[in-house]
């Protein structure tokens, strides 16, 4: 386990474990499936793009049904439901029921606003496999300012009990940033009183919303470490008392100089398509100056095989230096395009994170300002239609 | 593993958590768990596959040691992996 194909823990990575042969690669085996990008919450981290309310057109059922049906084919074995709130589409159902009877393992991944006792049950007996509910903190307040929402604490709580009652597996995602990391205690302990299964304490990473955030969300790195040491000591006291529960806590890249292998390599285990229809290799995709093919008009074996946008940055031919000539290029294969492209300008240079990085001083700063800011919940942009429509006209 | 904790008399059925298929893309058997997958080798696999919460680890490895006469004793082969697959929390006894 990892971070997921959640919105709202921005990159996901698969997890693979191995039981004694290769590891296969150049398949779609994650197909994530952004149903909407509409919300009722209003994180001001959310990897959404910055001008989503720019693309008001969503897929029709039969139009998802056939994607997910050319996703099993191609190899495509998870499906998350996300979006936006996956919730908001009036079709979900049926989008879980033909998931589920082509052989997907599949996962809604929700904030749990609009989720009730009835639906849950429905979406079960329709072959939902599992349930991700997202948090903003461990804390009344502190949640309800982040998701802009004065209801939603309780809500989720509710429908976390509900979620383990009805017998489904659980993951609880909690982003985290220097508003809440300081709680991280609570939130581990909230996690265990609510019997999560897994719990991802992803460390917010900084695309879409999250960027534009980026100042009143980066931990410093002594809180950091304190979480993380904080999560080890639960990690140990929690298995000495035998309980089952993972807890995975994801590091945020700025405080690394190596960067990650981003997507597991582009394009070869994840798809993303958009509510509007476009097939990304990631879902921070979107932003990049590249042209992604619709599922509406191409088919996804042509898309995942042939397309120059999931061909781009496959193997080594586009890098540049530091990463041409690096012995690490095949393991992290010159980090995160979109993390280039937002911070440098151009997505073929090195991910800044990385030491040998000519930009990594970009990185140093915003460590830096880390020290200096103070909290303040007012200067947050909020994920929402009005600040997405005043940020695409520029 | 220097003791198995469990005997073969014992039951075993896949943890809740994990649903185990055959994976035509993979060829071979997966157990899948949230937003995650474990891909089991051919042995891993035959195994997994006859735990259905009624045959007992003793009855599997009289299964697989008649399919697979021809290996041999394979039935510590099949107490390690048993004794691997609840260690993983893949199963229960």
């Amino acid at each position: 386990m990892a971070s997921n194909g959640s919105p709202c823990s921005a990159h996901p990575q698969l997890p693979i474990a191995e039981y004694g042969i290769e590891k296969p690669h150049g398949r779609p085996l994650w197909l994530l499936a952004e149903l909407t990008y509409k919300c009722p919450l209003q994180c001001p981290y959310c990897s959404n793009p910055l001008d989503f309310a720019d693309f008001g057109s969503e897929l029709t059922t039969q139009q998802w049904l056939d994607v997910f049906a050319q996703g099993r084919e191609l190899g495509a074995v998870q499906l998350g439901f996300s979006g936006g709130e996956p919730l908001v589409r009036q079709d979900l159902i049926e989008l879980i029921g033909g998931a589920h009877e082509m052989g997907y393992y599949t996962n809604l991944i929700t904030s749990g606003v609009g989720l009730n006792e009835r639906k849950m049950a429905e979406f079960h007996k329709a072959g939902l496999d599992h349930i991700q509910v997202s948090f903003q903190a461990s804390d009344e307040s502190v949640n309800n300012m982040l998701a802009g929402s004065k209801k939603a604490f309780a809500q989720k709580l509710k429908m976390a009990r509900e979620v383990k009652a009805q017998g489904y597996p659980m993951v609880l995602n909690f982003v985290t940033h220097r508003h809440n990391i300081d709680r991280i205690d609570r939130i581990i302990e909230l996690c265990v009183e609510l019997e999560a299964d897994y719990v991802e304490l992803a460390t917010c990473q900084y695309y879409g919303w999250a960027f534009e955030n980026v100042e009143q969300l980066l931990p410093t790195r002594a809180q950091l470490e304190r979480a993380e040491a904080v999560t080890n000591e639960y990690r140990g006291k929690l298995a000495a008392e035998g309980n089952p529960i993972k807890l995975i806590f994801v590091t945020p890249d700025y405080y690394e100089e190596r960067p990650k292998g981003c997507m597991n390599g582009w394009g070869q285990v994840f798809l993303t398509v958009t509510p509007d229809g476009k097939a990304l290799p990631c879902h921070s995709a979107r932003m990049l100056p590249i042209e992604f093919p619709n599922v509406a008009e191409t088919s996804l074996e042509e898309i995942w095989s042939k397309s120059p946008g999931f061909n781009y940055f496959r193997g080594d031919d586009w890098m540049k230096e530091p990463c041409r000539s690096c012995d690490e290029k095949d393991k992290d294969f010159g980090g995160c395009h979109c993390q280039a492209y937002m911070m440098t300008g151009d997505m073929h240079n090195a991910d800044p994170v990385c030491g040998k990085s000519q930009h990594h001083g970009l990185i140093v700063d915003a460590r830096d300002r880390a020290e200096q800011v103070i909290n303040n919940s007012e200067d947050f942009l909020f994920r929402n239609e009005r600040n997405s429509r005043i940020i695409a006209k520029g | 593993m220097s003791e198995l904790s469990f005997d073969a008399t014992q039951i075993p059925t896949i943890n809740k958590m994990f649903r185990f298929q055959w994976e035509k893309a993979q060829d071979c058997y997966v157990l899948l768990y949230p937003e995650g997958m474990i891909q089991l080798n051919g042995p891993a696999g035959e195994i997994m596959a006859l735990v259905d919460g009624e045959r007992s680890v003793k009855q599997i490895i009289e299964e697989l040691q008649a399919k697979f006469s021809d290996a041999g004793d394979i039935s510590g082969d099949i107490l390690a992996f048993i004794g691997e697959a609840h260690g993983q929390q893949w199963i229960t006894l």
